[in-house]
């Protein structure tokens, strides 16, 4: 082939290559301006929008005069009075812990649905934990447990990422496939005459010894009922590891090559940074969140495992991180909004005729609105911004 | 990346032979669990039954003897895979092997019994069919570039639609419902996609949890009260082809089933002829390998990827009323358990191809159908590890398979006309 020939297509491959990648990797990992149409606007009309959506939907189930009873339920059972509050705080705490584990991945160009999965090990390798060692001191009883669903929730993040990593495997498969074997894992285990409750033939385990369980930090509290309130020490503990998650995600080293992956893997491999370690040691990390969410679950208001104790909230996570734009204060805000869905949703079903899984419905709408802010702006006539993000990468690694 | 991908056929690469050399290893792994798992200690024969009643068709074998002869193929296969490997044809001896580990298996636990493969393989085809339709769903879609991850949202919403219209009107209303259910929800994929550039994983997830969660929230507002009224549809029953549904086992395997299955196979054959004999399937790869050379060639992108990925969601929304209408003849909330997913990993092992995708869900399906049917024979393995088997596969076949398949090349990219 002659020397001409070569020279126009060389360029035009690399024009093409650089004109959209580069400046949006750079402005990815490090966000000049903050744009409040996307952070802020888009989200409450999102929020709103999925409200309404919800409306038709008990328009059609319960007819037209349904709809304010309903959301006046889902108002108050969520915030009017002190044991509401509690109540919403403390479903909030599972979910902040399982969005920032989605949140951490999406970081990093990884689709972790794996959470639900993550949080069932988590919260069983704690209550393992939460059983055995009778006679020790809360001090390192408590943590020791914690720690455990940490571990458990990390090797079952560990497992996607090294076959990611090293196979290409799409986490997104994996992920799911791991939930449901954590599920089956969890109803073996539960059946083991060391975890089993005594005198039970179905799976459920003993309970957790007091020493390992989470505290209450809310009966102090000088109103009526306040030793009813259950929020716990995990509220607290939550809200300190989404500040840590933050530091490490945009104050160090390691924080900045995860979010180099994510943006452009190819620009991290070139600019020195390992990618397989990194995808590896973020679905570690994220694996971990999510089993610490797992351990406050069993730890703190169940004291003890049986199927099913993750109630969805591994999925929940997927709508959080979107809502939260991955980014752990907005993860924290989302978070908050839908463990007021859920407890309101409780009052909701118990006080009127509409269904609890309508706030499933209203989630999953949040996040179709999210994820296409264009959606939204076409509907609200919103101008500018910028468009839908591509998080996550095809089936190629 | 385009260029490594055609220099495979030429040059084998070093991650490829570093890939034959792990499949390789597990072989010989294999081989030595099957020698020392189900051939030491085993004694007995066991009687593999064909026929409809024991004593017609039966084949008997040494148990020990079966697994002796499995440990040596695997031992073989592992020599061959790790000094040239298998290249093209790794998938398809990978599923004989998977096939004769499963006989073997089979004939460790049922050592001293008899054991109805009619049985079995009945059941292999009859589960494999929702996932075989989910995979050919993901087929559709992904040659034309736009991955679904929503096939389990679309299984569920046909499933429940199923239910409801096969209730009130004729089963045979409720597929149809159920097809376009199915394709409602595609077209919802379609529309993030292709016009607001959503992230298509995102984009599935989406409607798979939102599937999930109406039809959980209709379930729990109609059809719990009023099942009778509402999620009592009746089911399809087998239709026997005459004269051919007499043939021996095959008859029944093949020719005694129900709507479903004969629709798979229709399927399969007609996509396989439509994707790679017909000017529009020719048209819909172009679009799904490099939709700018098909747009400059006067191929409407936009316009293929709607009707493509419209098609798919019909044909998992059909796929979704085996659920109800096709063997329990009710909904329950989440009765898919997945299997949208295992379609996923199918549509992967079948290479994006429409037999390769019927074959995958038949070792699914297969994996699926031993959990049933080993319950049964006591073997002293825990049930739960049985239901996780499917799930295992999934898991193995995806690690070992996808980084050797390769999708159409403009996969999971939207398409921005210029």
């Amino acid at each position: 082939m002659s020397e001409e020939a070569k020279v126009p297509q060389q360029e035009e491959k690399q024009s093409e290559d650089q004109q959209p990648k580069e400046p949006r990797w750079i402005e990815k990992v490090a966000p000049k301006d903050v744009d409040w149409g996307t952070l802020v606007v888009i989200p409450l009309l999102a929020v709103l929008s999925a409200l309404i959506v919800g409306a038709v939907l008990i328009v059609i189930s319960e007819g037209f005069d349904a709809i304010l009873p309903a959301y006046k339920a889902l108002f108050q059972g969520a915030f009017v009075g002190w044991n509401s509050i509690s109540e919403t705080l403390l479903v909030s705490t599972p979910l902040i812990l399982a969005g920032l584990a989605v949140g951490l991945g999406f970081r990093a160009g990884l689709f972790n649905i794996g959470a639900e999965g993550q949080m069932t090990i988590g919260g069983l390798t704690a209550v393992i934990a939460g059983i055995s060692f009778e006679g020790l001191p809360a001090v390192v009883h408590l943590p020791l447990a914690l720690l455990a669903g940490v571990l458990g929730g990390a090797l079952w993040g560990f497992i996607p990422g090294v076959l990611r990593a090293k196979t290409g495997a799409h986490e997104v498969i994996t992920t799911i496939m791991l939930n449901f074997i954590a599920f089956r894992t969890l109803d073996y285990i539960l059946k083991q005459p060391f975890v089993q409750a005594e005198g039970r033939f179905d799976p459920i385990s003993q309970e957790v010894l007091p020493s390992a369980r989470l505290p209450r930090i809310l009966t102090w509290l000088p109103v009526e009922g306040a030793e009813q309130f259950r929020l716990n020490l995990g509220f607290l503990i939550a809200l300190a590891v989404a500040w840590v998650v933050y530091w490490v995600l945009f104050k160090t080293t390691i924080g900045f090559e995860f979010r180099a992956v994510g943006a452009n893997p190819s620009a991290a491999k070139y600019g020195g940074i390992g990618v397989v370690s990194a995808i590896i040691l973020v679905m570690v990390f994220a694996g971990g969140l999510a089993g610490l969410g797992g351990a406050n679950e069993t730890l703190g208001v169940l004291g003890r495992a049986f199927p099913g104790f993750t109630a969805q909230i591994g999925f929940d996570a997927i709508a959080l991180a979107l809502l939260g734009r991955s980014h752990p204060g907005g993860i924290l805000m989302a978070s908050f909004l839908f463990g007021a869905l859920r407890v309101g949703g409780r009052t909701m079903n118990t006080q009127t005729d509409v269904g609890i899984d309508l706030i499933v419905v209203i989630q999953a709408l949040i996040i179709v609105f999210i994820a296409a802010p264009e959606l939204v702006r076409a509907i609200y006539r919103v101008k500018g911004g910028k468009e839908a993000e591509q998080l996550t990468r095809g089936w190629s690694t | 990346m385009t260029a490594v991908a055609e220099s495979v056929e030429l040059v084998r690469l070093p991650a490829e032979v570093r890939r034959a050399r792990i499949l390789g290893v597990v072989y010989l792994v294999l081989a030595a669990l099957v020698f020392f798992g189900f051939a030491v200690g085993t004694e007995g024969d066991v009687t593999f039954r064909f026929g409809e009643k024991p004593g017609d068709l039966d084949w008997t074998v040494s148990a020990a003897g079966l697994a002796t002869f499995t440990a040596i193929v695997f031992a073989f296969l592992g020599g061959v895979q790790l000094v040239r490997g298998f290249g093209k044809k790794t998938n398809l001896v990978l599923s004989l092997a998977m096939g004769l580990f499963a006989i073997s298996f089979l004939g460790w636990a049922a050592a001293g019994k008899s054991f109805s493969m009619t049985g079995i393989l009945v059941t292999t085809v009859a589960l494999a069919a929702p996932i075989a339709f989910g995979a050919l769903s993901g087929v559709m879609c992904e040659r034309v570039a736009v991955i679904n991850i929503g096939i389990e949202g679309m299984l569920l919403g046909g499933a429940f639609t199923a239910a409801v219209v096969g209730s009130l009107a004729t089963p045979w209303l409720g597929l149809v419902g159920a097809s376009l259910t199915g394709g409602v929800l595609a077209l919802g994929l379609a529309v993030l996609a292709i016009k607001y550039r959503v992230d298509q994983i995102i984009a599935g997830v989406v409607i798979t949890i939102f599937a999930l969660g109406l039809t959980s929230f209709l379930s729990a507002q109609f059809l719990v009260e009023n099942s009778q009224e509402y999620n009592n549809p009746g089911v399809l029953g087998p239709i026997r082809i005459p004269l051919l549904a007499d043939i021996p086992v095959l008859g029944r395997i093949f020719f005694s089933q129900n709507i479903f299955i004969y629709s798979m196979y229709l399927l399969v054959i007609g996509l396989t002829y439509a994707l790679f004999k017909t000017r529009w399937g020719l048209r819909s790869r172009a679009v799904g390998e490099h939709p700018k050379a098909a747009d400059t060639l006067g191929i409407n992108v936009f316009r293929k990827r709607y009707i493509n990925v419209f098609i798919g969601g019909l044909i998992a929304g059909f796929g979704g009323a085996y659920f109800t209408i096709g063997s329990v003849g009710g909904f329950n909330e989440n009765m898919t358990a997945g299997r949208g997913f295992i379609g996923l990993a199918a549509m992967i092992f079948g290479r994006w191809h429409p037999v390769g995708a019927l074959a995958a869900a038949l070792v699914f399906g297969f994996a699926d159908s031993l959990q049933v049917k080993l319950a049964i024979l006591d073997t002293g393995i825990p049930s739960e590890f049985l239901l996780m088997a499917p799930y295992l596969v999934t898991i193995v076949v995806v690690a070992g398979v996808v980084g050797q398949a390769r999708p159409p090349a403009a996969d999971g990219q939207p398409y921005i006309k210029e």
